[in-house]
């Protein structure tokens, strides 16, 4: 292990300013949108009062749930011990924060009044989930900045694994806290689930690998840097199964809905007569977010393939999107139940109608920019990334 | 101990309750809206309509509608849309499948006393005075809109635009959630809500549940009367008869 060395890289060439210039236009065009809604009113997106959480929040809490999930290769490496994963720790880490660093952004400026965060930070209701969130969300930061302390303070590392316990332990609970969110939410037929909170932790780890897989074969690809089959392929494997478990969870969820007489009507809805949010459920969620990544990883044809690999993680950001748009605004869309075994012909019901307006896209885009352009600069600043994962530096007992 | 109303043991309870009351009395007295008001507001009371459908032709609740929007200066947005548009008090037309029996009802925030919008409320904007009034304080509402998701009655309504011309005893503000207030305004100098006082006195009474004297107990004993989605045990201080 001792022969890891990490380096900051050079970010002096064109790409390296064309890629900060892109996310920088990114970006500004978010902070405008936010401008824009904000000025007017939030009469210029697509919501209303029955779709009151909007493309926005598919963003952010995508976001947020995969930054818990980034965190994972670092867990792997101090938690349980596996030697493989430790170079990798630095860059987890840094990928975690920056996530949810974008998703914070995102969820903040959708706010109704983000002029009032001070608000948020100084009011608390603990009988509120979200108002636990929050204190989960700032302390996540915290916690995974002494951890990278830690890693980087050559006198700290003996406390790197416990700091590293620590890290593992808080995340669950941050992602538990996401998934409970809509836990809570007695009154919608669609969220009211104890599953949601586990269904979150595992989305969570697929998300957030493919997030890290992404930005560690760019990096290492446009910095001229080896990176060995074995790294790879060991994280090719991963992915596979973090997918494969989500859709297992999916099909949990949606199973045991039916069997729940008052759940038919949504579940009918998601999968069967939804329309729009059926399609996206079918074709994005499923077939794009989880049948064809899992063929790339594990079909002979395409195994082992690093574009096959970049492919599948950029199929399942997609799906994983599709899936808490499905979640969030599919949920929202379908009415509420206010009197069983009656029909309400007129003043509430049918099918809420939404689509999403360009800044409310712009503004859930502008946070995956954040995230990107936060990850660039610090591995120019500081040494996150090893010089080397060649096959015989990070497994020197690798044999082949 | 607990003092929760269901219908069940109400009759039983609202004697008992005034005792009760001595004993869970928390201390804090929520005057946000009641600042004209010399007598703090206390958990001795706890407000409540009952909205009799047999009684309300349709013109009947849009009229309550309107005497709503009147009031509280709700419903002249210019750029919402439609399903933008705030509804503080809406009109249902519901079908009984079996029967084919239609009933009209007015439906708006019904001041729930477990109410799931001021559980989730992160900034605790949204709240329960002890009289029972559900309300948005509109300083520390942060326009997250989690209480709308949370509310299993649709009650609440996000401000999507600039407005002007507002009530003085009602700020409304963009960006921010807003609900029926029950007219705290009026209640607490010893009126009665708009929409009431619009609607024939027999078909929607308002006062004090927990006052055995009052119209409303004494209705709420002799009729049968139902709270919207009772199984989510709201207990909620708006009640309807005839549905
Ligand atoms: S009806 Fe809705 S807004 Fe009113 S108190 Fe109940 S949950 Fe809150
Ligand atoms: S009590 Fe007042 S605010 Fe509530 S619906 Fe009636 S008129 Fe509107």
């Amino acid at each position: 292990m001792s022969n890891i060395r990490f380096e900051q890289i050079e970010g002096k060439s064109l790409g390296f300013y064309a890629l900060i210039a892109g996310l920088g236009i990114l970006i500004l065009a978010a902070l405008g949108s936010v401008y824009y809604m904000e000025h007017y009113g939030h009469f210029v997106t697509g919501m209303n009062n029955r779709i009151v959480w909007g493309m926005p929040h598919v963003f952010a809490l995508f976001l947020i749930v995969a930054a818990s999930g980034a965190l994972n290769v670092a867990s792997i490496s101090s938690v349980f011990n596996k030697k493989l994963y430790k170079p990798l720790s630095r860059l987890s880490g840094l990928v975690a924060l920056s996530l949810l660093a974008g998703g914070l952004m995102v969820l903040v400026l959708d706010l109704g009044r983000p002029d009032r965060l001070i608000v948020a930070m100084t009011e608390y209701n603990f009988k509120s989930i979200f108002a636990w969130n929050i204190i989960l969300y700032n302390g996540f930061f915290v916690v995974v900045a002494v951890y990278l302390w830690m890693m980087f303070e050559r006198r700290m590392n003996r406390f790197s694994r416990k700091a590293g316990l620590v890290a593992f332990a808080w995340r669950l609970i941050l992602t538990t806290g996401t998934g409970s969110i809509f836990g809570f939410l007695v009154a919608k037929q669609a969220y009211d689930a104890v599953i949601m909170a586990p269904m979150f932790i595992i989305m969570s780890f697929a998300f957030g690998l493919a997030f890290f897989i992404l930005i560690l074969m760019a990096s290492y690809q446009w910095t001229n840097r080896p990176l060995g089959n074995v790294v790879i392929n060991r994280l090719s494997n991963l992915l596979g199964v973090f997918i494969a478990v989500v859709m297992y969870f999916v099909a949990v969820y949606h199973l045991g809905n039916l069997y729940l007489a008052e759940n038919t009507g949504v579940e009918n809805f998601i999968l069967f007569d939804g329309g729009i949010y059926t399609k996206l459920f079918w074709y994005g969620q499923i077939i794009l977010g989880g049948f064809i990544p899992m063929a790339l990883i594990y079909h002979p044809a395409t195994k082992g393939n690093r574009s096959m690999l970049g492919l599948a993680s950029v199929l399942i950001i997609i799906g994983g999107l599709i899936q808490l748009y499905v979640i969030i605004i599919g949920g929202q869309a379908y009415p509420m139940e206010l009197f069983p075994g009656k029909e309400i012909l007129e003043g509430y019901g049918g099918v809420a109608q939404y689509s999403a307006s360009l800044p409310e896209i712009s503004l859930g885009i502008g946070g995956v920019a954040l995230a990107i352009i936060a990850v660039t600069f610090l591995v120019k600043f500081l040494a996150f990334l090893p010089e080397s994962l060649a096959d015989d530096v990070a497994n020197p007992h690798h044999k082949g | 101990m607990s003092k929760t109303l269901n219908r069940r043991d109400f009759i039983k309870t609202t004697s008992a309750t005034t005792i009760g009351v001595a004993t869970v009395a928390s201390g804090i007295t929520l005057t946000t809206f009641a600042d004209t008001n010399k007598t703090p507001v206390t958990n001795e009371k706890r407000w409540g309509m009952l909205i009799d459908t047999n009684k309300l032709s349709e013109v009947d609740i849009d009229g309550m509608v309107s005497a709503c929007q009147k009031e509280q200066g709700w419903g002249s947005e210019v750029h919402s849309t439609g399903s933008q548009k705030p509804g503080w008090i809406k009109k249902l037309k519901v079908k009984d499948k079996a029967t084919g029996r239609i009933s009209n009802l007015a439906l708006m925030c019904q001041h729930c006393e477990e109410p799931p919008c001021v559980d989730v409320c992160p900034t605790n904007a949204s709240m329960k005075r002890e009289d029972g009034i559900v309300l948005v304080d509109k300083h520390l509402c942060i326009g997250c809109r989690y209480c709308m998701m949370a509310c299993p009655y649709d009650a609440r309504s996000f401000v999507h635009e600039t407005l002007s011309n507002q009530k003085e005893h009602m700020p409304r503000g963009k960006g921010t959630v807003e609900s029926c207030t029950m007219c705290v305004h009026k209640v607490d100098k010893g009126g009665i809500p708009a929409c009431v006082a619009s609607a024939n006195s027999d078909a929607v009474i308002f006062g004090d549940l927990y006052d055995a004297s009052s119209k409303i107990n004494q209705t709420l004993k002799t009729v049968q009367s139902a709270q919207i989605r009772a199984d989510l045990n709201l207990n909620t201080g708006v009640r309807y008869s005839g549905l």
